[in-house]
């Protein structure tokens, strides 16, 4: 999964690619489609166009029924199972120990920012390619850090409404 | 201190706030508000609490179930004299009402906000009400840190005055996956809280573990431990608990011991139990401090503090001198 996402990564072509999309709306839309297809069968996603699947041990934290995007409540049975969905293994007890097989356990202490909810239906591909989703999460754990910036106070990167 | 609602000042320093800055073993405890429109249910918990406690939590629609609201609880809890922690869940609110919260809170006084997810709503009283989640409790308690620290609401706009409370979370050590509860707690840290409450300790070995986990992170040097205990009251009350109640874990030898007794000696038992936890609480490194739930047997909580030797608050007050335990 994790080499997988390489393929995705930011480049001047995907970026291209991403902006012609965006200019045609029903290339789009087909896109946005088979974005959903590939990412529902496999990972449950439910399109909220801002993916955090590389910083959660590819468990989809919007599959969780509180879209906890931070960890797990604290209402996870003593075998690993949703306190709603009791005979289902909680997303984040799934996320952790995929993370821990990868050695990305680090990843998951990463602060998750809230999210933009103008984002559903749309794709999270191009949201990443466009550098839109660059500040979805925290660069590391923020325990060393005196200040960390929660919101763009500057208002530049769009996400807070004006 | 006067406290009255009407009183806009913003709040001084509270008890709380105080234990944990000098090192004063904490005592928090619970009032979960009534359903019907009965301030006297507020002040009747109160008034047993309030010689024993530093804070009270004044829970926020406790198990998805609708009551009193949790600010309206803390502003009777201040106004009979005893200081609330106010919770407040993610689970029915938006941001835009949740930052509008914590800013009337300030405003009326309240000296700490505890911020959680919450129970889902399918637990409660109405199973078919949409769940909100928009925040997390990560999210929300940074949010507060925003508010308070630079006055800025999550849209960027400004907060003046800023409010100012003390920002409070919770932690359950004993839900899976328990390597990464520490972690966890460390995310709320960096995020802002200053003092965390958990869940209930029936498992003293898990959570000794946690606790050495919390200080290979130097987590309770930045937020104050505070680890909830309760006492068990029936053996129906252990099987409601642990079948109803998400998250609690009571391990199998405390199970043994509460049946091992006759019917009518559970009780008795179960307080024994609790007193012998809470010292050892107190004998754990890097605790603050205990929070005691007691849910409709508040009556208990006095006795309960007394025989594990913590002194009424009005004893440590005044300076008897009993109350010597530093962190």
């Amino acid at each position: 999964m994790y080499r997988l996402h390489h393929l995705l990564t930011p480049n001047l072509a995907n970026r291209r690619f991403a902006r012609f999309l965006e200019r045609h709306p029903r290339l789009y839309r087909w896109f946005t489609a088979a974005e959903k297809q590939a990412k529902g069968s496999a990972f449950g996603c439910r399109m909220c166009g801002q993916c955090a699947l590389p910083a959660t041990g590819y468990a989809c934290p919007m599959t969780c029924p509180k879209q906890l995007r931070n960890g797990p409540c604290g209402g996870v049975s003593a075998t690993g199972t949703c306190e709603v969905y009791p005979d289902q293994q909680c997303v984040w007890v799934a996320a952790y120990e995929r993370a821990e097989q990868e050695g990305r356990v680090q990843d998951l202490t990463l602060l998750q920012r809230p999210i933009d909810h103008r984002e559903w239906g749309k794709s999270s591909w191009v949201n990443y390619w466009q550098g839109r989703d660059d500040d979805l999460w925290t660069p590391d754990d923020g325990l060393t850090r005196t200040h960390l910036v929660l919101t763009d106070l500057s208002s530049s990167n769009g996400r807070p409404n004006t | 201190m006067d406290m009255t609602p009407s009183d806009t000042t913003p709040a001084s320093e509270g008890r709380l706030h105080t234990a944990l800055r000098t090192g004063r073993f904490a005592v928090t405890a619970e009032i979960g508000p009534p359903r019907g429109a009965d301030a006297g249910a507020i002040a009747d918990k109160a008034e047993i609490l309030r010689d024993w406690v530093d804070a009270a939590n004044i829970t926020d629609n406790q198990g998805s179930h609708t009551r009193l609201a949790s600010w309206a609880g803390s502003i009777l809890a201040m106004r009979s004299g005893v200081e609330p922690v106010m919770q407040l869940t993610t689970r029915d609110r938006n941001r835009i009402a949740l930052q509008s919260d914590l800013i009337s809170a300030s405003a009326v006084g309240i000296p700490n906000v505890l911020m959680l997810s919450g129970d889902h709503p399918s637990f409660g009283d109405h199973p078919e009400a949409m769940p909100v989640f928009d925040l997390d409790s990560v999210q929300l308690i940074w949010a507060a840190k925003l508010m308070r620290d630079q006055g800025r609401l999550l849209s960027g706009k400004p907060v003046k005055p800023a409010p100012r409370w003390l920002i409070g979370a919770v932690e359950n050590p004993f839900a899976p996956p328990l390597r990464f509860r520490a972690q966890r707690m460390g995310k709320k840290v960096a995020a802002g809280a200053e003092f965390i409450q958990t869940q209930f300790v029936f498992d003293l070995e898990i959570f000794t573990r946690w606790m050495a986990e919390v200080a290979d992170l130097g987590l309770e040097q930045r937020c104050g431990v505070i680890a909830g205990v309760g006492p068990i009251r029936s053996v129906r009350a252990m099987e409601f608990m642990q079948s109803k109640v998400p998250g609690i874990q009571i391990p199998d030898q405390v199970v043994r011991r509460m049946r091992g007794v006759a019917a009518e000696q559970v009780a008795a038992e179960g307080m024994g139990l609790c007193v012998e936890t809470i010292q050892a609480l107190r004998q754990t490194t890097g605790v603050a401090g205990v929070h005691v739930m007691a849910f409709g047997h508040e009556r208990v909580v006095p006795e309960l503090l007394e025989r594990a030797g913590i002194p009424s608050r009005t004893a440590s007050a005044i300076g008897t001198g009993v109350d010597d335990d530093a962190r």
